[in-house]
């Protein structure tokens, strides 16, 4: 009798806690998101804008190209498929 | 698995309400309509467009949701406009609901082009989330009942200019 009353009792506790846990996932996922945005068609108006484009500066570009190309030994392969492997 | 922690009847009961507070969740951004072939077009004057309504009773009415910003909406104003002109006197009204945010940008995009058809402004943007789109531009078809026949997600040149031609003269011939 008195073992079944200890489970019980545990059984209880056990209860509770998962409970809470799943009460706090419940509550906490949707802070996760909170950094995501879903951007209907029609909002997208800043989106679209010039200055969110990353080729938007051609000097920028040229002056990038240069320092990648000093200390890499290489140029290009931005925008394009492959990796430089020469394989596609 | 966890049957040391909690009885299988247990898990069963948080399993369910897990499950229901998940649907429950998954309901709640579902509440808005979008317009389907088949449907009735909504009244627009119960959205607060800015700008004059045409009357649309009896007429096969094209309603296109565009913005100054986009650029495939820009390039279908000419094609539009040849449609207006094409099909007008026929009883084809077309309506372009503009969903810019800035009045100046849409003003400024209109002085260039003057389009003949009627221009409104969807300012709080209820007219184009209740319609649910899911590109831009597109442009819903409506014939004389006023349901909702074709839809156009996007705009793609001559591809669209032909097959609205052609949903056009359909609609246009019947009663």
């Amino acid at each position: 009798m008195r073992r079944l009353r200890e489970r019980g009792a545990r059984e209880r506790r056990n209860l509770l806690a998962a409970a809470s846990g799943v009460c706090v996932v419940v509550l906490v996922l949707p802070l996760c998101g909170a950094g995501c945005a879903n951007v209907k068609p029609w909002e997208k108006d800043i989106l679209s804008d010039y200055t969110m484009r990353p080729d938007r500066d051609s000097l920028s570009d040229t002056m990038y190209e240069h320092v990648y190309f000093t200390r890499e030994a290489a140029t290009g392969g931005r925008g394009v498929g492959g990796g430089g492997c020469g394989c596609n | 698995m966890f049957r040391f922690i909690l009885s299988p009847r247990t898990w069963r009961k948080l399993s369910v309400a897990f499950a229901v507070t998940v649907l429950m969740m998954g309901l709640l951004p579902g509440a808005h309509a979008d317009w389907a072939e088949g449907d009735p077009l909504p009244g627009l004057e119960t959205f607060g467009l800015e700008g004059a309504l045409p009357a649309l009773e009896g007429k096969v009415v094209l309603v296109d949701f565009w913005a100054s910003w986009c650029g495939p909406c820009r390039k279908s104003f000419p094609a539009f406009s040849t449609l207006h002109e094409s099909y007008s006197d026929r009883g084809l009204v077309i309506l372009a609901v503009s969903v810019d945010d800035k009045r100046e940008a849409m003003e400024t995009f209109l002085e260039s082009r003057t389009p003949p058809f009627a221009v409104v402004r969807d300012a709080k943007s209820t007219c184009v989330a209740d319609a649910g789109i899911e590109a831009m531009p597109t442009s819903f078809l409506v014939d004389r009942e006023g349901i909702i026949r074709f839809t156009h997600a996007g705009y793609h040149g001559e591809q669209t200019d032909a097959a609205l031609k052609r949903e056009i003269e359909l609609l246009l011939k019947e009663d």
